[in-house]
C-alpha cells in the first residue's frame, strides 16, 4: 500500500490504515451518543468508581442523615448565545433544575460558575445574568453561591456557564434507569426538536422566516403535579443532547430491556418538522431543552398522560412507546407504514445533508 | 442522495437577473432560487434542491396518478389484514 | 406536508406491496441506485413489505461515497491553509480522507463550514474579500445546476477569492460500466428521480435499448419506490424491457432546460475516478476553460497524485451491489461510523452505513 505525492506539505498521506485510535477529543465526545458514553465508560467511570456514580444517571441521589438529596451539574457552551426562547442563561437554570427534576427530587439551591472570555461585552455579560436572575425566581430556586473566572482572549469561546443544583428527594420515589420493565409505557410531554432546530438555525443563519422557538423551560412543576397522582414511575429523563433516541437507547441498555415506539404517535411541530425535511435531520436525534420522558407502569399510563396534559408544559404530552422483552438494549420503531425499523444510537452530532 | 422536498411558492421576489421566492415547507418559510424554473409562478409548488428550485411539481399529473393509487389503496382495505399476506417462505 | 405526506400513506403502500407479491412468479435482482432511494427503503423498512424473491441491491448513487479519496484529501489540505475558508455541504465533513477528515481538521483548527447552498459559498467570499473560499463542489447532476450557478454568479462579479474545488459524477455511464461487467447481477433498475429531473430521460432511454433491461424513473417517498418496484415486476414478469416514469410530478422526458444549459455553459464532461470503483471514462464534470480562475486545482496548484483505497475496504463491491456490507470482514467491527475504513460507511446514503444503523441486529417485529 503506498501513496504517492507530489503535493504540498500540508497534505500529509501516509499508509491509510484506519482512523481507529482516538488519541484526541473530538467535537462527537460532546454530543451525548455513542462517543460520549464511551469517554465515560473508558476514562472517568473507571477513575473515579463509587455506587452512586456507577448508577449513570443525569443526577446522583445520596443519603444524609435519612434525607435523600439530589445533586447534579451541567455545564454550557451553547453557540449562539442568544436564540429565540432563552439563552446560555436561562439555559444554565433550566437544564440544571431539570436533572434534578428528573431524580423526582424538588429543587432548592443552584450554584453558578462563570468563565469569561477577556473583551466580552458587559453587556451581555448583564443581559445573561438577568436572564438567570429571572429563570431561577420564576422557578422557585435561589442560586447562592458562585465564582467567576477570566481567561485569555482566545482562549473561551465568549461566556462558559456551569450550574450545579442541589434538591430533596420525597419519601417514595425513586427513579432509576435501570427500572423499565417489559409492559411499561413510555410518556413523552411533547413536541421534539424545537431547541435543537432554533440553534442550529440561529447559528447558521437558516433564515426560517417562521421563528423557530427553543423550548428551554423548568420541567419540576410538571413532575409534581404527576408525583401527586402516583409515585410508580420507573425513571424520567430530559431528551437533551442526541435527542430522544440517546434518552431511550441508555434506557434500553441500562434495564435490559427493548423499547419500540410508534413513529405516528411522535408529536412534532410543522416548523420543526419542514425544517428536519429540508435539512435532511431525524428529529429523533435532535435536542430538547423542556420536555421529560416517563417511563411508568401500564396501569398508570393514562391517568399520568391526562395529567399532564392539563399542565402548561405537558399539554402536547403522548405515550409514544412500549418497553419489551424481544430486542433488549435495543430502540425499535413502528413506521407509519406498519414496518419495524432499528433507531439507532447516535455517533457524534447529525450533520446536515443535501443527499 | 439528492434530497429534494416539495414547497410551495407563496411570494416571488424579482432581483435583477435573479428570480426567487419565498417558498413554504411545512410550517417553515424559506427564500429559494427560481433560475431554473422560469415558468413557475404564485400558488405553484416546486422541489427544492440545496436552495434550487429544479422542477415545477405538475399538479394535475400527480392528481391523476395519485387517484388511482388511492383507488388500489381503498380496494386494499376490503381484503383480508395485510399482515398475513407476506410469505417469503413462498417465494425462493 | 404536501407531495410528501400522500406519498407516505400506509394503505397505499401496503396495496403497493400486496401486488408485487401477487405479480411476482419468480426471483429478481433490482437495483435503486440513488443512495437517497436506499435511505428511504432502510428508514420505512420497505424491503419488510417485499416477497422474498425480490432482492434489492443498492447501487452506487452515493456522491458523497464516490467522491475520490485525492479530492478529500486536497480538501483537507486547503483548509488547513490559514487564509482558506474551506466550504462543504454538511454531508462531506466526516467522509475519511487518507489520514484525517474535515471534521477533525475543523477540530485542529481549520476554518471549515457548513453550506446548504452554494450561494452561501458566494456570500462568504463577497463577506471575507481578505480569505480565499474554496467550495466544495459534489453531487451527482442533480447538484450541477446549483453548483454551476455559483461559478458563474463569482465569474459575473468578478470575484477574485473564490475557487470551486469540484468532484461532479455523471450516474448513466456507472450504470454502463456495472451492465458490461461480467459479475453484473441485476435485472432492473430505480433511476434517480432527482437526476432525471435535471437530465430528462434520454440517456436511461438509451440503457433500456443498448442492455434491453427495464428502467423506472423513480421518486423517493415510500409510495414512490413501491410503485417504481411494481413497475419494473411488471415489466420483467411481461419479458418486457421499457422505460417508464414513475416520477411524473417532477420528471419530464426533457427534463428542466434552464438547468442544463447553465451546465454546459460552466461545465465539460471528463474522465473521473470513483472512489472505490476506480476510474470511468467520460463520466464527471469539470469546470471549462472560461473558467480556470475559479478552478481551485488551478488556482492553488495542487497538482495530481493517487492515493491507494485501504485494502480491507470493499466497497467497489458493495457499491456495485455485488457484496452486500455484511459480507464485508470489517463491517461492524474494524468499520464503523465513528471509525470508517471508506466513504459507504459514513456518508448516510451510504449502504454501509444504512446497513450499520439498521441492519446489524436481527430485530424480531
Amino acid at each position: 500500500m503506498s501513496a504517492k505525492s507530489t503535493v504540498d506539505r500540508n497534505l500529509e498521506l501516509s499508509c491509510p490504515a484506519p482512523i481507529a485510535v482516538k488519541d484526541t477529543i473530538l467535537l462527537g465526545h460532546g454530543s451525548g451518543g455513542k462517543l460520549s458514553a464511551e469517554l465515560i465508560r473508558d476514562i472517568f467511570l473507571p477513575a473515579f468508581q463509587n455506587p452512586v456514580l456507577a448508577h449513570m444517571d443525569d443526577q446522583a441521589i445520596v443519603s444524609v442523615n435519612g434525607q435523600r438529596l439530589a445533586i447534579t451539574t451541567d455545564s454550557f457552551v451553547v453557540k449562539p448565545l442568544f436564540f429565540p426562547g432563552g439563552d446560555i442563561g436561562s439555559l444554565a437554570v433550566h437544564g440544571t433544575l431539570n436533572d434534578l427534576a428528573m431524580g423526582g427530587a424538588t429543587p432548592l439551591f443552584l450554584s453558578v460558575a462563570f468563565i469569561i472570555e477577556e473583551g466580552f461585552a458587559m453587556e451581555e455579560l448583564r443581559r445573561v445574568v438577568a436572564s438567570m436572575r429571572q429563570a431561577a425566581a420564576a422557578a422557585g430556586v435561589q442560586i447562592v453561591t458562585g465564582d467567576t473566572k477570566v481567561v485569555e482572549k482566545g482562549k473561551g469561546d465568549g461566556l462558559f456557564i456551569n450550574t450545579t443544583g442541589i434538591g430533596v428527594v420525597p419519601e417514595g420515589v425513586d427513579f432509576s434507569a435501570d427500572q423499565a420493565r417489559p409492559g411499561d409505557k413510555i410518556l413523552l410531554s411533547g413536541s421534539i426538536g424545537d431547541h435543537g432546530i432554533a440553534i442550529l438555525a440561529q447559528r447558521e443563519g437558516l433564515e426560517f422566516e417562521t421563528q423557530i422557538i427553543s423550548d428551554s423551560a423548568a420541567l419540576h412543576g410538571l413532575v409534581a403535579e404527576m408525583l401527586r397522582v402516583t409515585c410508580d414511575i420507573r425513571c424520567m429523563r430530559d431528551p437533551t443532547r442526541g435527542g430522544v433516541s440517546s434518552t431511550l437507547n441508555e434506557i434500553a441498555q441500562q434495564s435490559g430491556v427493548g423499547i419500540e415506539l410508534q413513529e405516528s404517535s411522535l408529536p412534532i411541530h410543522e416548523e420543526v418538522k419542514g425544517a428536519c425535511e429540508l435539512l435532511g435531520l431525524d428529529p429523533l436525534y435532535v435536542a430538547n431543552e423542556g420536555k421529560l420522558i416517563a417511563i411508568v407502569p401500564a396501569e398508570v399510563a393514562d391517568v399520568l398522560l391526562e395529567t399532564m396534559r392539563r399542565h402548561p408544559l405537558g399539554a402536547e404530552a403522548q405515550i409514544i412507546g412500549t418497553v419489551t422483552k424481544k430486542n433488549p438494549g435495543l430502540v425499535t420503531m413502528r413506521t407509519p407504514l406498519g414496518t419495524t425499523r432499528v433507531v439507532d444510537m447516535l455517533a457524534g452530532d447529525q450533520l446536515p445533508r443535501i443527499c | 442522495m439528492c434530497l429534494a422536498i416539495p414547497g410551495k411558492i407563496l411570494e416571488i421576489q424579482e432581483m435583477g437577473p435573479m428570480r426567487a421566492a419565498r417558498v413554504q415547507f411545512g410550517g417553515i418559510v424559506r427564500q429559494v432560487s427560481l433560475s431554473f424554473v422560469p415558468e413557475a409562478g404564485l400558488g405553484d409548488y416546486v422541489m427544492v434542491h440545496v436552495g434550487f428550485a429544479i422542477s415545477r411539481v405538475d399538479a394535475e399529473e400527480a392528481e391523476r396518478t395519485y387517484k388511482l393509487l388511492e383507488e388500489m389503496g381503498a380496494l386494499q382495505e376490503e381484503l383480508p389484514a395485510a399482515e398475513g399476506q407476506f410469505r417469503p417462505d413462498l417465494w425462493i | 406536508m404536501k407531495y410528501l405526506d400522500e406519498y407516505r400513506d400506509q394503505r397505499i403502500a401496503r396495496a403497493l406491496a400486496s401486488e408485487i407479491v401477487e405479480r411476482t412468479t419468480q426471483p429478481w435482482v433490482l437495483m435503486e441506485i440513488c443512495g437517497g432511494q436506499t435511505h428511504t427503503i432502510m428508514r420505512y423498512g420497505l424491503d419488510e413489505l417485499l416477497p422474498g424473491g425480490i432482492e434489492l441491491v443498492h447501487g452506487p448513487g452515493c456522491p458523497v461515497c464516490v467522491t475520490p479519496l485525492e479530492t478529500v484529501d486536497k480538501a483537507i489540505a486547503l483548509a488547513a491553509r490559514p487564509e482558506v475558508i474551506l466550504v462543504s455541504y454538511g454531508d462531506m465533513l466526516r467522509v475519511p480522507g487518507s489520514s484525517s477528515d474535515l471534521l477533525r481538521a475543523k477540530a485542529q483548527g481549520a476554518d471549515v463550514r457548513i453550506a446548504y447552498s452554494p450561494t452561501e459559498a458566494v456570500k462568504i467570499a463577497r463577506s471575507n474579500p481578505e480569505r480565499k473560499v474554496v467550495f466544495l463542489a459534489i453531487g451527482f447532476e442533480t447538484t450541477a445546476p446549483a453548483n454551476a450557478m455559483a461559478a458563474w454568479q463569482a465569474k459575473r462579479e468578478g470575484l477574485t477569492n473564490f475557487s470551486m474545488l469540484v468532484s461532479h459524477v455523471l450516474v448513466p455511464p456507472a450504470i454502463r460500466a456495472l451492465m458490461t461487467s461480467s459479475s453484473n447481477r441485476v435485472q432492473g433498475f430505480i433511476a434517480p428521480g432527482h437526476v432525471c429531473t435535471v437530465v430528462g430521460c434520454r440517456e436511461y432511454e438509451a440503457l433500456v435499448r443498448d442492455f434491453r433491461i427495464p428502467i423506472v424513473v423513480g421518486g423517493f417517498e415510500p409510495v414512490d419506490i413501491l410503485e417504481a418496484v411494481l413497475m419494473l415486476v411488471r415489466q420483467l414478469e411481461a419479458g418486457e424491457a421499457r422505460l417508464e416514469n414513475q416520477y411524473a410530478r417532477s420528471v419530464s422526458y426533457k427534463g428542466n432546460v434552464p438547468a442544463q444549459e447553465i451546465m454546459a455553459e460552466v461545465f465539460e464532461v471528463a474522465d473521473q475516478k470513483w472512489r472505490g470503483i476506480g476510474p470511468i471514462p467520460q463520466s464527471g464534470l469539470r469546470l471549462r476553460e472560461e473558467y480556470a480562475a475559479y478552478d481551485a486545482n488551478r488556482v492553488f496548484e495542487l497538482g495530481e497524485f493517487t492515493v491507494d483505497e485501504p485494502a480491507e475496504c470493499i466497497s467497489a463491491q458493495v457499491l456495485q451491489g455485488l457484496k452486500k456490507p455484511t459480507d464485508c470482514a470489517a463491517f461492524g467491527m474494524r468499520c464503523t461510523p465513528e471509525n470508517p475504513l471508506g466513504a459507504p460507511m459514513v456518508s448516510s446514503e451510504g449502504a454501509c452505513a444504512a446497513y450499520y444503523h439498521y441492519r446489524r441486529h436481527a430485530i424480531e417485529s
